[in-house]
């Protein structure tokens, strides 16, 4: 079988803006949470315009690894680099990191009452613009592009007008983080189970918005446990994270693999 | 300093009646007896527990008694913290009123004047209403404004009128040496009026003060009151107020007691429903830090079945602050049908700041729906970092939130500029951009 871990032979880094290099870059990354170690040496490259499938069984790492990536401050990283666009990820605070372009489609969005989406939304955007020296959006242009993108993902306005995902259902939240998505246009999105507990409609919608949102400079990393998903939104390659470290890489064809023979054939 | 008092009052109880009025003297030296049995409270008596009175009542303050008019136009000097609300506005300064002057006319009926003026205009009217609650209450700060309080604002509409605009009145602290200052306001309102009023509290100079005040409001049968008190005063303030409400039947009352900036505060707030079918929302927020006090102190007495209470108070404690919350309920034992709910939430933003808070839920009736709540804690971690991953700043993620946990409270403000110019506040403090208050030379 495929002996090689390092999936960093089979891309060519493109070129951007004569800067050399690939988007994101994990190398040798342990990190542990209150003393345990989770993940144990891991490695990965995505390039721009890439779109790729963390897939592994539960207690893996793929949380861990989005944790680790997006600044949750509980994670300890013991060794290794993340370089973004040539920055040491690991330096950045989460706010930083997400201004910079990372994104996390959260598994479990939280609920925040007494915050509305508008204010969230209006405040996330010009904090973005600001940290990028722009001035913040005028009320109207802000309100018209907060009704391009729902239209994009299908969002309904009574959501938009509540507080943050308070009482929305799970399907109404996960297209809320799509929605967020979209409207911070990240350069690298981590959708983290983004499936869980959607029926095939609200599937359909996600992974709609998600596709539309892809662009030849951006990309995004899918963490998921079933291969479903990945019908809708099509990666160019799929690892398999077992015990804290990418144990095989492939193309999407790989998916089926695991769907029809587990992970176990891989120990 | 009890005896302080006690010899003072002997020495000088003839100036103090001969500057006020006679249905005021009538309950003077009765009060003056109560108090020189009970004293000032102390945080041993149960109902003071989380006040500790002893440090400001210490104070060698100069009183009033000969009520030598101070040269101040408070309508010149004093800029309102509520720019653009349309009131019936009038200033106390100390415990002196001050008529209105461009105020919007009021409606046929409707009395508002200095309660001593009032009572040699309107004898049998203030009389019927005077002290009916407060001389019940064995209270020491109750029983020394009944000995001390020379004069308060009056404030009276007849059946059936509502008054569109809310009365505000601006009570303003302005001397040049530690000054207290005692005052008994009175708010009627007769079967199906309806009232707003705003109380708004300032101080002007740099030296002690303390205010002892006591309101009592009489709503009638099917009358709607709302009271809204705004304390923005500097830290060697100390304000003690008591307001003592009486609904009659199928009444509606609604009070909500924002704390932004003091020195010391005990607010007393009781409402008895006195007739079936009454309604009442008690709200009341704090924003408090540097070495604060805030103590709200409510109960609900629920002696009529079939009605209806809810209450609800926020705290945002930081820095050394220390406040206390007790929600006292009384349900009597013919009181069925009540439904009473209690929430109190607080947030310490640090590990010095210190809230205590109680429940005492006293109920005789056996078919009731009451609950009460108490929460102290942190900002939720998850929420910061849901915020923080969308590249909202930690410290902008901080205020969102606080600011979110208010908004219920500042929901319950029913007077649209009032509400805006309070959500605006409470954002400047929790900013930290108001970190005194508004105009203030004290605080630093």
């Amino acid at each position: 079988m495929n002996k090689n871990i390092n999936n960093e032979t089979n891309q060519k880094p493109p070129l951007r803006g004569g800067l050399e290099g690939p988007l994101l870059s994990i190398k040798d990354l342990h990190a542990s949470i209150n003393g345990k170690e989770i993940l144990k040496g891991l490695n990965l490259t995505v390039n721009e315009g890439e779109v790729h499938a963390i897939m592994g069984p539960n207690g893996a790492g793929k949380s861990t690894l989005a944790s680790v990536l997006t600044g949750r401050e509980e994670f300890e990283v013991t060794s290794g680099k993340v370089n973004f666009y040539g920055k040491d990820l690991l330096e950045l605070a989460a706010e930083d990191r997400a201004r910079e372009g990372v994104f996390l489609s959260f598994q479990y969005p939280v609920e925040i009452p007494g915050v509305s989406m508008v204010n969230f939304m209006r405040t996330a955007v010009n904090e973005q613009r600001k940290y990028r020296n722009m001035e913040p959006l005028s009320a109207s242009d802000f309100l018209r592009m907060m009704r391009e993108k729902k239209e994009l993902v299908e969002m309904d306005n009574k959501l938009t007008n509540r507080s943050v995902n308070e009482g929305f259902s799970g399907g109404e939240k996960k297209r809320n983080e799509i929605f967020q998505m979209a409207m911070l246009e990240p350069k690298l999105a981590i959708l983290d189970e983004t499936d869980s507990g959607l029926d095939i409609d609200a599937l359909r919608i996600v992974a709609n918005g998600v596709n539309k949102l892809k662009r030849p400079d951006n990309a995004s990393i899918v963490i998921t446990h079933y291969q479903r998903l990945l019908d809708y939104i099509v990666p160019d390659f799929v690892h398999v994270l077992y015990d804290g470290r990418i144990v095989k890489t492939g193309g999407k064809e790989l998916a089926l693999e695991l769907e029809e023979k587990g992970y176990d054939w891989l120990k | 300093m009890n005896k302080q008092y006690i010899d003072l009052y002997k020495q000088h109880s003839p100036s103090i009646k001969k500057h006020s009025a006679e249905v005021m003297n009538r309950y003077r030296d009765s009060s003056f007896e109560l108090f020189a049995k009970l004293g000032f409270p102390t945080p041993r008596m149960e109902d003071y527990l989380y006040s500790d009175l002893r440090e400001p009542l210490a104070v060698d303050y100069g009183l009033n008694i000969n009520r030598i008019a101070i040269p101040v136009d408070p309508y010149e000097a004093f800029k309102c913290d509520v720019p653009g609300i349309s009131s019936h506005l009038y200033f106390v300064v100390n415990d002196m009123f001050f008529p209105a002057k461009n105020s919007v006319p009021l409606p046929e009926g409707v009395i508002i004047g200095s309660l001593k003026d009032m009572a040699g205009k309107h004898p049998a009217l203030v009389e019927k209403y005077y002290a009916k609650l407060s001389s019940e209450k064995e209270d020491g700060l109750i029983a020394f404004n009944g000995a001390f309080a020379q004069d308060g604002f009056f404030i009276y509409v007849p059946k059936g009128v509502m008054l569109e605009k809310p009365v505000q009145i601006v009570n303003i602290m302005r001397s040049d040496v530690d000054f207290m200052a005692n005052s008994h306001n009175l708010v009627v309102l007769e079967e199906g009026a309806k009232a707003k009023l705003l109380v708004c509290d300032h101080t002007m100079d740099n030296v002690r003060f303390l205010a002892n005040r006591v309101t009592e409001v009489f709503v009638a049968e099917r009358a709607s009151y709302e009271h809204y008190k705004l304390e923005n005063t500097h830290n060697r303030n100390t304000n003690l107020s008591t307001l003592l409400i009486e609904q009659k039947e199928s009444s509606n009352v609604l009070t909500n007691i924002v704390t932004l900036h003091n020195g010391i505060t005990r607010n007393t707030i009781e409402i008895a429903l006195n007739g079936e079918h009454c309604e009442t929302l008690l709200c009341g927020m704090v924003v408090s830090d540097k070495n604060q006090q805030v103590d709200n102190f409510t109960s609900v007495r629920h002696n009529k079945p079939n009605c209806h209470s809810n209450e609800l108070f926020k705290y945002v404690l930081d820095d050394e602050s220390q406040c206390g919350f007790t929600g006292q309920l009384v349900v009597a034992k013919d009181a069925q049908k009540t439904q009473a709910y209690q929430t109190n939430k607080n947030l310490l933003l640090n590990n010095n700041a210190r809230i205590r808070t109680k429940p005492q839920l006293e109920i005789y009736a056996d078919d009731v729906k009451c609950s009460h709540g108490a929460t102290i804690g942190q900002l939720d971690q998850e929420a910061l970092f849901y915020l923080r991953s969308r590249g909202i700043s930690g410290k902008e993620a901080r205020l969102l939130l606080m600011f979110a946990f208010m908004a219920d409270i500042i929901g319950n403000i029913n007077i649209d500029v009032l509400q805006d110019r309070i959500k605006m506040m409470v954002e400047k403090r929790l900013r930290g951009e108001q970190s005194k208050c508004e105009g203030c030379v004290v605080c630093q």
